[in-house]
């Protein structure tokens, strides 16, 4: 592997999971081990926690309950329109509530090898662990899950695995976690435990003597920027898909508040792991601002194909049966079209590729419910998709009772972020990461439903628990905007500020914006190979040389300007896409949603190298013009054996 | 298509506002409302005007951050977000009108983004369930019958987005009210506090300003999630019920 584009340092590793101890019992012994902070200490600690979704509003509400002064950042108007509101699908507890088998344990399993093995053990059984207490404390919450007619909980199963332990509420369940979380914060902030900070930006993070201190923030509405100060700091700040520019994200999701902290010297984990969601409504035209999916469940019935012929462009009810390749069931005859999403996905971009793509551009496939309509009559089909249809219809203002819906894959899910260690402190001390913004427990893929579980048992189980032993040296000596760590900071955003909207040129931001997800997913999107990887590693450069002399940003830095908002994120997503095609590029095997072209089974199906890359890569900045440095953590299976994945 | 737009342009909260005409062409029927702004404020950033300030984010019809009038309806001619309001609901040459939400409790933070605050000050009075992480005990300790579950999980999808209380004449926030209140109130977690709950909540929105409910109902009309007037009976219920208990608000 070529060394131009970065150098390797010392290896890291997570020296807080108790090692000595099996792995059921590790979470448990790590919780005794651990110093605690007494009632009275806590109401002398300040913590700040940016970000309000399933991880961020959890972890604010707990720690106010818990008795420490918490600071709540939020960039939206309510903390209530994080994007974990727009999680469909479900939850997954090990509950055996089905009697089917499952236990802690499976769970555990099928997460690991759902990551294809590249996710720390420990933080993962963790996750399995306490993903039982997260119902018992929605359903306290008055989250209302589906239930069956004798009143009990209802469960449905979900790819990847064999059990059916998912809790959902109709297709909404985001939206109902979200605001299980969301009150039990506003119960705090009326209580007077958490300082509310609604459409405020972080924009750097304060460093004093090696610590993490506060962070600098403006607030959207006036334009004000200020320092904040607090005896840790905890990102709940979500994922970076919208470096695409083009993902199920919502617009605003950006990665400013996990980059600025990685510039002050936290690690960034696995940048190049992306999840690609195969079932989405395709782009329509150059103005399309964003993706939306469609769960996932569709595939169940919904029969994927393309025309035989390339450049076929006949109303695809005209083309007759022979003439069609319903092409994952020829490919995978076992799971036919319930193959997983990263399979699915690239399967897809195959037929696409070959240009028998079908609808504008050529970026589509067919998922046509005909077959399922005349098996099962429309009403069952209504009943079971419904809304689906009805979402779908409403975007494309096509019928998909009579016409196949056209789907494409879109970027939906980060796995990589922050490096963090099992208390999920990142390499920063006082400075936690939790949810997608870390790294932790996905591996190189995320199986359904485990993000809002993921989000949640950070927020409301483990972080509350693991950062007392940070605390416990505390209160920190006190600091304030005097101190020359925050003098720095403070100036160094002003002067970013000013340096955007100097510039004075001719591009919009959305226009950047646009230009890098393009070629982020042409060149490091779905497959990449060093080729794709170098070519984007040598434009990007240009971009951002052109971003910084050719810019336009309007208005002013002392009012609401969304332009300026968005011109600083775009600033960080050039950067972040660089990171994240060194690492694509330095991860020469395939593993999950990363698939390198150059790693592949004779079947064309991804290829992982244990033997060279069963590490987590960490990496560390250095300033501009100095190629980052690895730092490997290696990790080992003692319980879950390294296995290939085959879905034939 | 080619549509004249009239605009609300309002620099800040205190600022005096106006409605300013611009043209928009080549807009596609398959763009959404939103997509068609951003062709507008793409054109007014390329020439050095000050874009359009207006709130958004998943655009996906479920975060409940955009919201303007169209034409005097709260998000538009449909029963949906203006985030999923597609331009196949409008024809070349329309004149569309473009406002923000009207309400005292709502001020303007610049042209079609406005405070709303004041609901979730309104949550903050009483729309929860006291149950500190850590001591709940096991989900199925307490059935709760699927009527009452699913009618919970109804009032619970409201998105908070404020066209109920721009589409009232008299700029109630009643539904978002009662749509909490009855989410918590079937439910059998939310009882121990049902009095406290619907007496403070109410007590809230008075003093945010909301106007008083007159069972119009161009509430429910607008509300993109379909809340019913149903939710309001129910409010009315308990506050009634909550009274006679002698629950009284916090002052």
């Amino acid at each position: 592997m070529p060394l131009d584009l970065f150098t390797v340092g010392e290896p890291i590793a997570d020296t807080k999971a108790p090692m000595d101890v099996p792995i059921g019992e590790r979470w448990s012994e790590r919780k005794f081990r651990g110093r605690l902070v007494n009632p009275a200490n806590r109401r002398k600690m300040t913590i700040i926690v940016v970000g309000t979704g399933l991880a961020g509003g959890s972890a604010a509400a707990t720690l106010g309950e818990a008795g420490y002064k918490v600071k709540s950042f939020w960039y939206q108007d309510s903390p209530r329109r994080a994007h974990s509101v727009a999680a469909q699908g479900g939850i997954n507890a090990a509950k055996n509530y089905r009697n089917d088998g499952d236990s802690v344990h499976r769970l555990f399993y099928d997460t690991v090898k759902g990551g294809d093995f590249r996710s720390r053990e420990n933080n993962v059984h963790r996750l399995a662990e306490v993903s039982v207490n997260i119902i018992d404390q929605c359903v306290a919450q008055g989250v209302p899950f589906a239930r069956e007619y004798g009143g009990l909980l209802d469960n449905r199963s979900f790819g990847g695995t064999q059990v059916s332990r998912t809790f959902y509420a109709r297709g909404q369940t985001g939206q109902q976690l979200l605001y299980g979380a969301y009150q039990a914060l506003e119960r705090q902030i009326a209580a007077g435990n958490v300082e509310q900070h609604a459409r405020t930006e972080m924009l750097d993070l304060i460093m004093v003597d090696g610590r993490a201190r506060g962070i600098v923030a403006r607030d959207l509405v006036t334009g004000e920027i200020s320092s904040h100060f607090a005896d840790a700091v905890v990102l709940a700040t979500g994922g970076y898909g919208n470096v695409f520019y083009l993902s199920t994200n919502a617009k605003g999701s950006n990665a400013t508040a996990i980059w600025r902290a990685h510039k002050r010297g936290a690690y960034f984990a696995n940048p190049c792991y992306t999840q690609i969601h195969p079932t989405c409504i395709p782009v329509k035209g150059d103005y399309q601002s964003k993706l939306t999916l469609m769960s996932e469940s569709l595939r169940n019935d919904g029969r994927v194909w393309v025309p035989k012929e390339r450049g076929d462009e006949r109303d695809p009810r005209e083309i007759p049966e022979n003439e069609r390749d319903y092409y994952l069931e020829r490919i995978y005859p076992s799971f036919g079209n319930l193959v997983p999403r990263d399979i699915a996905s690239r399967q897809a971009k195959n037929v696409c590729d070959e240009g028998r793509g079908v609808g504008p551009g050529g970026l589509g496939v067919y998922l046509d419910f005909a077959e399922a309509i005349e098996r099962l009559g429309r009403p069952a089909v209504e009943a079971k998709y419904g809304n689906l249809f009805d979402m779908y219809a409403q975007i494309t203002g096509e019928d998909p009772y009579s016409v196949p819906m056209r789907i494409y894959p879109a970027v939906h899910y980060t796995m990589g972020g922050l490096w963090v260690d099992y208390d999920l402190q990142s390499s920063i001390p006082g400075m936690f990461v939790i949810g997608e913004a870390n790294f932790s427990d996905h591996g190189a893929n995320r199986l359904g439903a485990s993000a809002l579980m993921q989000g949640l048992a950070d927020g409301y189980f483990v972080l509350p628990s693991t950062i007392t032993e940070y605390l416990a040296d505390g209160p920190f000596p006190k600091v304030d905007d005097s101190h020359p760590a925050a003098v720095e900071a403070l100036q160094g955003v002003r002067a970013q500020t000013r340096k955007l909207l100097d510039i004075n040129g001719t591009r919009s931001p959305a226009s950047f914006h646009r230009e890098l997800g393009r070629l982020m997913w042409d060149l490091c999107g779905m497959e990449r190979s060093e080729e794709s990887l170098r070519k984007a590693l040598d434009r990007i450069p240009e971009i951002r040389q052109e971003f910084w002399t050719n810019l336009r940003v309007t208005g002013d830095e002392g009012s609401f300007n969304q332009t300026l908002e968005h011109a600083g994120r775009v600033a960080d997503f050039i950067e972040l896409a660089e990171l994240m095609c060194v690492d694509a590029l330095h991860r020469n095997e395939s593993c999950g949603g990363h698939f390198r072209a150059e790693s592949q089974t004779p079947e064309g199906e991804a290829l992982r190298d244990d033997e060279n890359f069963a590490y987590v890569a960490a990496w560390e900045w250095t300033p501009e013009g100095q190629p980052p440095v690895l730092h490997r953590e290696d990790l080992e299976y003692e319980y879950v054996h390294l296995a290939q994945r085959s879905y034939k | 298509m080619s549509l004249t737009l009239r605009i609300w342009r309002q620099n800040g909260p205190t600022a005096k506002g106006k409605m300013v005409t611009y043209k928009v062409t080549d807009i596609s029927p398959d763009m959404s409302f939103l997509e068609m702004l951003d062709v507008l404020n793409e054109q007014l950033i390329v020439q050095g005007d000050d874009p359009v300030a207006f709130d958004h984010d998943c655009r996906e019809g479920i975060c409940g951050m955009c919201g303007v009038m169209i034409n005097g309806e709260a998000h538009g001619p449909q029963q949906t977000t203006t985030c999923q309001l597609h331009m196949r609901s409008f024809k070349d040459g329309d004149k569309i009108d473009i406002e923000p939400w009207r309400a005292s409790p709502f001020p303007v933070i610049k042209d079609l983004a406005v405070d709303r605050r004041a609901l979730d000050r309104i949550i903050q009075a009483g729309g929860y369930i006291s149950v500190a992480t850590g001591t709940a005990p096991e989900a199925h300790s307490t059935p709760v019958p699927k009527k009452d579950s699913d009618a919970a999980f109804d009032a619970a999808t409201c998105i908070g987005c404020g066209a109920c209380v721009a589409a009232c004449p008299n700029a109630s926030s009643m539904l978002f009210t009662a749509a909490k209140v009855t989410h918590l109130g079937l439910l059998p977690q939310g009882q121990p506090e049902r009095n406290d709950r619907v007496v403070n909540m109410v007590a809230q929105q008075d003093r945010e300003g909301f106007g008083g409910c007159t069972n119009i109902g161009e509430c429910s009309h607008a509300c993109p999630k379909g809340i019913s007037m149903e939710t309001i009976s129910r409010l009315n219920h308990d506050l009634l019920g909550a009274l006679r208990a002698g629950a009284r608000p916090k002052s």
